[in-house]
């Protein structure tokens, strides 16, 4: 198989270039898609037999929880790829995802704690999947601390990998625990095949999953341009960029 | 038998390794010579293994470091600048320790080479009662019981009065009689036959 | 002749326990730690007995890990202070087993006596005594899993700057199943009811610890060496 493109990624002024032409068509592609997913979910699909209306919030509850372990696992394969292939551009996107991964998170607790007063009673529960996207944040907290604490760019870049690729046990715990333990939080709605809700309810929220991915790509592309310039910023490619 | 090629090493912006390449051969010693803060101690914590150079490799018996890390450890003493003792045990417990996980020791080796760097006096206080000149002669001591064939010497003579930079010197001679290489950063030259001594400046001009 | 990884590792155990036991005193300090916690939840929650008795398997088990982030913090610092820990990595050893020997040190010296004492805090909190038992065997394992997984964090904060808090940071949310089954073993234990579950999940992370964070350890010191 011909890795050239593989490698082609590793060079920061290739990257450079690649997220400047993209960032543009990731993000007018996720503002379309959330356009019409929102309008799906919030005035086409009907209401919940039990909840009415308030079962609305999933369409940004769902992606955004779907997204934040994504990003977790993406930055911890970017770091893996930095440490074993010595790449600085993995290692340039894992710390651009990091924060883009922690808002993620934060905006699935908030979303979730609202939606639990209408359906629990309760603003919180220490229920396992809960606890365990907290864990989440205080994982993204700790790596960006550690980033933060270590002076060598180098050696945090190392340290931050290892750290990333430790937290990685975390995941499945988030994502199966609904499974494992009997959990206030509900169990995965299946959404294709033998579905639990309708198509009308379903296509928005399968709109809304991409337009979030979508929505990572372009911020993290504009981030990882941000990033590869001051990283690099004593290389000869910059001061052509810049002037 | 030890070859650096095109080693090009950063610390954080700073471009301090630039394409450095030399060759060590047995029975010569490589001084590595230049100002404060010139990357002498960094490129020995490169060859040694302790810093990965972004460019470039160190290949021992034409093999790359990295590839045998540990087999290439097993051969190599490593002295930085400060000796590597335990405050709260005794020079000879420490190089019972030191030695003792490399291979084994004897007490009488250990005795023999505490002897041999003057050391023995005091070899059986705590080493945080002692000098930092004496540490370093317990430190060499441990040099020469690592029974190495590459020895990596940063800035060896630190605190030792002119007696003891005489004894480095005529350590490194012994070294490089058994066919040993030693590869030490200097501030001042050290007393060794010119013929076999190789200088090189380490960082830019 | 060289010396074998095993035989490396148990100079190291031998080492780091004769270098203990000439500093007695650091020993205590996490063990002291440890009961004036245990002693201030109750001055700070209720004196009801049977009140305490609910809240104390959490008392006993963050004591014990704060106690536990405490000791953590010298783990490697005086090794690395002193250029020992570097010999460790240029030995031609295994820098795992020499590692997890030190992690083991540690956890005789810090997580065991922790565990042994615990009872004394117990006592007071109100829990039975035909619950002392199992609640020490539960915080024997859970404190060697917290070690296992603190030294991975200890190791990632060699280079940092103020390394005692990022190390705490680092450690709490990986530590969190520990104290999760921990607790609930020794809940279980104050109730009478089965323990055998809490138990044997408390010895998988054990396990996976033993396997795992040893070679974690051993990257993230290297990488802290730079």
């Amino acid at each position: 198989m011909n890795w050239t493109w593989f490698h082609r990624f590793g060079s920061a002024p290739y990257m450079y270039g690649f997220a400047q032409r993209w960032a543009p068509w990731f993000g007018g592609a996720a503002v379309l898609l959330m356009v019409i997913a929102l309008y799906g979910g919030l005035v086409l699909a009907p209401l919940d037999y039990q909840q009415k209306d308030a079962y609305r919030i999933v369409y940004v509850h769902a992606p955004s929880a779907t997204l934040s372990l994504a990003i977790y696992t993406t930055m911890a394969i970017a770091a893996a790829v930095g440490l074993i292939w010595r790449m600085k551009v993995a290692h340039a996107a894992a710390a651009a995802s990091a924060p883009i991964g922690a808002w993620f998170t934060v905006a699935t607790l908030i979303t979730g704690s609202l939606w639990g007063k209408p359906m629990w009673g309760t603003y919180w529960a220490w229920d396992p999947r809960l606890t365990s996207e907290l864990i989440l944040l205080f994982l993204y907290l700790g790596y960006m601390g550690l980033r933060a604490a270590i002076e060598d760019p180098q050696k945090a870049d190392k340290a931050s990998a290892v750290l990333a690729i430790v937290g990685v046990v975390n995941i499945p715990i988030i994502k199966y625990s609904v499974n494992w333990w009997n959990s206030l939080h509900q169990p995965a709605t299946r959404l294709l095949g033998e579905a639990d809700m309708v198509w009308s309810m379903v296509w928005p929220l399968l709109m809304m999953f991409v337009a979030f991915m979508l929505f990572y790509g372009a911020v993290l592309l504009i981030r990882l341009r941000a990033e590869l310039l001051r990283r690099e910023r004593g290389a000869s490619w910059v001061r052509e960029v810049l002037s | 038998m030890l070859r650096v090629q095109g080693v090009h090493l950063w610390r954080g912006d700073r471009h301090v390794l630039r394409n450095v390449t030399f060759d060590a051969t047995p029975g010569r010693c490589v001084l590595l010579t230049g100002r404060n803060g010139a990357g002498k101690t960094t490129l020995l914590r490169a060859i040694a293994g302790l810093l990965e150079p972004e460019e470039g490799q160190v290949t021992w018996r034409g093999v790359a470091t990295r590839a045998t890390r540990d087999v290439f450890h097993a051969e190599l003493a490593y002295l930085g600048h400060e000796p590597p003792l335990k405050g709260d045990l005794s020079g000879r417990e420490n190089l019972r320790f030191s030695v003792g996980i490399r291979r084994a020791v004897t007490t009488a080796e250990i005795d023999a080479a505490l002897a041999r760097t003057g050391a023995e006096p005091f070899a059986s206080l705590a080493v945080r009662l002692l000098s930092a000149g004496q540490r370093r002669r317990i430190a060499l001591a441990g040099v020469v019981l690592a029974n190495a064939a590459l020895w990596l010497l940063d800035e060896p003579t630190t605190n030792l009065d002119a007696e003891g930079q005489q004894l480095v010197a005529d350590l490194i001679a012994e070294q490089l009689g058994r066919s040993g290489l030693v590869v030490a950063a200097v501030h001042h030259p050290l007393p060794l036959p010119a013929e076999l001594v190789d200088e090189l400046t380490v960082g830019t001009a | 002749m060289k010396t074998t990884a095993l035989a490396a590792a148990k100079l190291v155990a031998v080492r780091d326990l004769r270098l203990a036991f000439r500093k007695p005193s650091q020993l205590l300090q996490p063990l002291m730690f440890f009961m004036i916690v245990a002693t201030l939840f109750p001055l700070t929650l209720t004196p009801e007995l049977s009140r305490l008795r609910d809240a104390a398997p959490g008392v006993l088990w963050i004591g014990a890990l704060l106690s536990s982030l405490l000791a953590l913090e010298f783990l490697f610092r005086d090794d690395a202070v002193d250029g020992t820990l570097e010999q460790f990595a240029l030995s031609g050893q295994s820098l795992t087993w020499m590692l997890f020997a030190k992690t083991c040190t540690h956890w005789l010296l810090t997580g065991l006596p922790l565990a042994l004492s615990a009872p004394l805090a117990a006592l007071a909190l109100g829990v039975p005594v035909a619950a002392l038992g199992s609640m020490v065997a539960a915080l024997a394992l859970g404190s060697f899993a917290l070690s296992l997984v603190g030294a991975i964090c200890a190791g990632l904060t060699l280079g940092a700057r103020r390394g005692g808090v990022l190390l705490s940071l680092l450690t709490l949310p990986l530590s969190v199943p520990i104290l999760v089954f921990g607790s609930d073993a020794t809940r279980h234990a104050i109730a009478g009811t089965e323990i055998a579950g809490p138990m044997y999940m408390l010895g998988a992370i054990a396990v996976l610890g033993v396997t795992l964070a040893p070679l974690a350890a051993a990257a993230a010191v290297r990488i802290g060496l730079e």
